[in-house]
């Protein structure tokens, strides 16, 4: 009995040790395999950093740039990138906290902010698709209008005051064991699910990816380019419209100066979590484990206090370096 | 009569085919946008020797963006792109602050030059760092540059120690504020520059040799074009120029604060050099319309409070800007309005891809 219980295990034993994941998964698991050295070492160094709650308060506080990140990995799956969504999450964040300040109904608050972020995502995806402007030079001119839209709406943060916004905002689960969940935590992985299925088992999934891979086998294959690319700068925007729903939320205001320079920390956390720049290959899963490992970091610093703050930057700096050196090494072979 | 028309209409056509037509016409258009605003814009009037005029406030208050535009005008024409351009301006002025604050003399000319010097040596070392990762690892440039973009302000305030260093120093102030042959010298350091870099890529191989790296980095380098070296040149200098004009904004505020000097200062100099007419895509490259980007960008800025528009709108204004000229210059645009109207024979010589 023992002895097949042994032979079992190690047949099992063998088996983990031979296997050996797809080429594709390293990157991901890389970065899965950072986060969890990041944390432990962070457990052992100091009291209360291996509780599951700063886990839980991770996803809280970095819910916005999660969603952020998850339009991000769309964009740059197709070799694209988005540099407005920074300013698209601040001009997000004005429109909410003024029409709520005129007193529309929650529902009609949270549409409009939604359409406005698409429409600007779509109309920089039909700049680049139909008219042949370079992604970066398309999405700095989004950028620099979302800015200024935000300026002529307000130059002063407007606070929001409303009830359900209020209610959405400190609303949690309890999880077994008394720790609790950020509904807004809750909602940022609903988001990484629904486009993890999108991306993996749709045809608009599909055709990102082979979009990625080569512009015009695509084209050539008969696959729906023009509707695709427009599609991933629309999704890009509406993602930044969720993540300026988010970001008010959780700031619970309105301000032409949130969010400044998010778009390099949104793209920083696809680049952690494996996403090839160039396009073609990455997982949204990935972005998820890169934005927990920007939030560690930072969780990190505030528990060691001695830190100071620019070491964030400096230590995300290094990360997108060392990945990236990684990607070139592991793509060369 | 008729003839006379004709070959007017001609160099009409032929002038609107010019890769600078569309710039220079909307430089102009804001120019007389503000002559209405203000009757006496044009004016320049001199004052204790020196040259005062709105004028010459767009040409100095432009000098930091002409500057990191020339440097990116030459990485861009290799195919490339410096995003770290704002850091890097940021560290140039950390460095030549805390060297004259923490200096002996602080107020003495000499600390100045050393801090200079120090800071332009710094941005030489940050320059060879962007090359090495872009020509030697070989990783696309936008991500071998978004590395010192996100790191480099962390290292500027690491320099600063988080602090607005402020700094009281005659001769270092000079290089935004001082006056030479009652010219403000900011502006004659980035002319100057323009000048130089324009007679050594044109009157050298060098323009070419980089043009060549630009269209076909391979073929260039069968044909024994050294496109490594060239490469690692244009990313020093790109650095050196960002340096330079990250030293004028400190002189200029007499401070560094490592969070906002020269914040999105790569996204201006970008625009300056796409306005001109350069190709993202490599290849060739205009300097002249570098310089008329850059000063279209500094006349905008100026002239938004001149009409009486809160200041913060410029972003609004920048973005149509950039939406109209890439536009103008888009062969899928072009074509479409060519559609549009009837068929006019012109001879496009010119026409920027």
């Amino acid at each position: 009995m023992s002895t097949q219980v042994a032979t079992a295990e190690a047949g099992f034993l063998a088996r983990v040790s031979r296997f050996s994941p797809p080429r594709r998964y390293l990157p991901v698991l890389g970065t899965f395999a950072l986060f969890i050295g990041m944390f432990g070492v962070g457990g052992i160094r100091y009291d209360g950093f291996a509780d599951p709650q700063v886990f839980l308060t991770l996803l809280l506080d970095n819910g916005f740039l999660i969603v952020l990140a998850v339009g991000m990995t769309f964009v740059i799956l197709t070799g694209g990138i988005d540099l407005s969504v920074g300013s698209n999450v601040a001009l997000s964040t004005l429109i909410a906290a003024r029409t709520l300040e005129v007193g529309w109904p929650v529902a009609a608050v949270i549409g409009v902010v939604l359409l406005s972020g698409t429409l600007l995502g779509t109309a920089m995806g039909l700049l680049i698709h139909y008219f042949d402007i370079q992604p970066f030079i398309a999405t700095l001119a989004g950028m620099f209008l979302a800015r200024g839209l935000c300026y002529l709406i307000s130059v002063e943060s407007i606070p929001i005051e409303d009830g359900t916004f209020k209610t959405i905002a400190f609303g949690s689960i309890t999880l077994p064991g008394g720790y609790y969940l950020g509904w807004t935590a809750v909602f940022a992985l609903a988001v990484v699910a629904v486009a993890a299925y999108v991306l993996s088992s749709t045809r608009f999934g599909r055709t990102v990816y082979a979009l990625g891979g080569s512009e015009s086998s695509a084209l050539l294959m008969g696959l729906p380019v023009a509707a695709t690319k427009v599609g991933v700068y629309a999704i890009s925007g509406l993602c930044a419209a969720l993540g300026g729903l988010l970001f008010a939320l959780y700031t619970l205001s309105g301000y032409s100066l949130h969010a400044v320079g998010m778009e390099l920390d949104a793209i920083a956390a696809v680049v952690i979590g494996g996403t090839l720049l160039t396009g073609g290959r990455g997982f949204v899963v990935g972005s998820l484990l890169g934005v927990l490992v920007l939030g560690t970091i930072q969780t990190f610093i505030s528990f060691d206090g001695t830190l100071s703050s620019w070491w964030t930057r400096i230590s995300i700096g290094v990360l997108v370096l060392v990945f990236v050196v990684a990607q070139r090494v592991l793509t060369r072979r | 009569m008729p003839e006379i028309l004709r070959s007017g209409r001609a160099i009409g056509a032929r002038m609107m085919a010019h890769r600078l037509f569309w710039p220079l016409a909307a430089l102009g258009a804001l120019l007389v946008v503000n002559l209405i605003a203000t009757p006496t814009f044009f004016n320049v009037r001199i004052q204790d020797g020196h040259l005062f005029g709105s004028l010459v406030d767009i040409v100095r208050n432009g000098a930091p963006v002409l500057l990191v535009a020339i440097g990116m005008t030459l990485v861009i024409a290799t195919r490339g792109i410096d995003l770290s351009v704002g850091a890097v301006a940021a560290i140039a002025g950390a460095v030549a602050c805390v060297y004259i604050v923490e200096s002996p003399a602080d107020g003495a000319a000499g600390a100045a030059v050393i801090a200079v010097s120090m800071a332009l040596a710094v941005c030489v070392a940050l320059g060879l760092w962007n090359g090495f990762l872009v020509a030697v690892v070989g990783i696309q440039p936008i991500i071998a540059t978004l590395v010192l973009m996100v790191a480099g302000r962390g290292i500027a305030m690491l320099v600063t120690g988080g602090q607005i260093t402020t700094v009281n120093n005659d001769a270092f102030a000079a290089l935004a504020s001082g006056h030479l042959l009652t010219l403000p010298v900011a502006a004659l350091i980035a002319l100057g520059v323009f000048a130089a870099t324009q007679i050594v890529v044109r009157r050298t191989a060098l323009g070419l040799l980089i043009e060549s790296v630009g269209i076909n980095p391979e073929a260039s380098r069968l044909a024994g074009v050294r496109s490594r070296t060239i490469i690692w040149t244009v990313y020093v200098f790109a650095a050196l120029c960002a340096g330079t004009a990250g030293l004028i904004i400190a002189a200029n505020t007499h401070s560094v604060n490592a969070n906002s000097l020269g914040l999105w200062i790569e996204l201006d100099a970008i625009l300056a050099v796409v306005i001109g007419g350069t190709s993202l895509a490599g290849g060739r490259f205009s300097l002249t319309g570098t310089l008329v980007g850059a000063m279209l960008i500094a006349t905008l800025t100026r002239t938004i409070p001149n009409i009486g528009i809160p200041a913060e709108a410029n972003y609004l204004f920048k973005a149509l800007v950039v939406v109209i000229v890439c536009l103008l210059q888009s062969p899928k645009a072009r074509a479409v309005l060519q559609r549009r109207r009837e068929p006019v024979p012109t001879s496009r010589g010119e026409v920027v891809a």
